[in-house]
């Protein structure tokens, strides 16, 4: 652990770390949740079980979650010496990486509306997290 | 793997909007529960608030990854900034937070831009 207080680029790097592993951790989380569907169902105690002990044993679910732990930790770090109303709004990069992420990797498409949608989200979280030190 | 992605079912929106309802509780309940910490560690395990804070994070994650089994996820992932409008909502109503201008206006930024996305779904 550091002792010596990170500079605001230390800790703006570090949380614009945080959204590449967000963006990694729903990539994993998507295709583990696919890999996981085995198609019990959840009426049965039988299948409900068989539905979570698929997801709690899918490699990519768990390491999903793992870097979502991480990002947190991150998170925190860059925290400790920095305003969370200067850090909080760039968290919202995580939903543009993902969107790159959804088309390079699963070939979806992102329209207009999609895009625009995308953007007036990524403001509306900068905007309130902005609010954080009124 | 492209031709399932290509469109989303309402079921899979349905159930991402109920992770971020369930979830938004969580993040309630760790609220509330954090407030006791002041009173020593020791209430960072014997506090049921937190308990159930992070049980609900854990039920939010279960809707979430089944929510996200089928359909796109450019659509999906950002419908979890819903969960910013009821944060704020039990913000003000539970913990009788102040509702800003700046707030109203982030808040209305994030419903605009889940509308723009519902337009574009396949």
């Amino acid at each position: 652990m550091p002792k010596k207080a990170l500079s605001r680029r230390q800790s703006v790097g570090l949380v614009f770390l945080c959204t590449l592993l967000g963006a990694a951790g729903q990539v994993l989380i998507k295709t583990g949740a696919k890999a996981s569907a085995v198609g019990a169902p959840w009426t049965t105690l039988s299948g409900i079980w068989a539905n979570l002990w698929a997801m709690a044993t899918s490699p990519n679910l768990i390491g999903g979650y793992m870097l979502y732990g991480l990002m947190t930790v991150v998170f925190v770090f860059a925290l400790r010496d920095e305003e969370l109303s200067l850090l909080y709004p760039i968290i919202s990069l995580t939903y543009v990486w993902v969107a790159a992420l959804s088309v390079w990797l699963f070939g979806e498409t992102v329209n207009l509306p999609k895009f625009l949608g995308i953007m007036v989200i990524v403001a509306g979280v900068a905007v309130l997290g902005r609010d954080g030190e009124r | 793997m492209t031709a399932q992605a290509a469109t989303t079912p309402i079921q899979s929106i349905v159930l991402v909007a109920i992770a971020s309802f369930i979830g938004s509780f969580g993040a309630l309940f760790l609220k509330s529960g954090a407030g006791k910490l002041h009173m020593g560690m020791r209430y960072l395990i014997f506090n049921r608030r937190l308990i159930l804070g992070v049980a609900l994070f854990c039920a939010s994650s279960l809707a979430y990854v089944v929510g996200v089994r089928r359909g796109e996820l450019s659509v999906l992932y950002p419908l979890v900034s819903l969960s910013y409008i009821w944060t704020l909502l039990w913000s003000v109503i539970f913990l009788k937070e102040r509702l800003t201008k700046n707030k109203c206006l982030g808040l209305a930024l994030i419903v605009a831009g889940i509308i723009l996305i519902g337009l574009g779904k396949g």
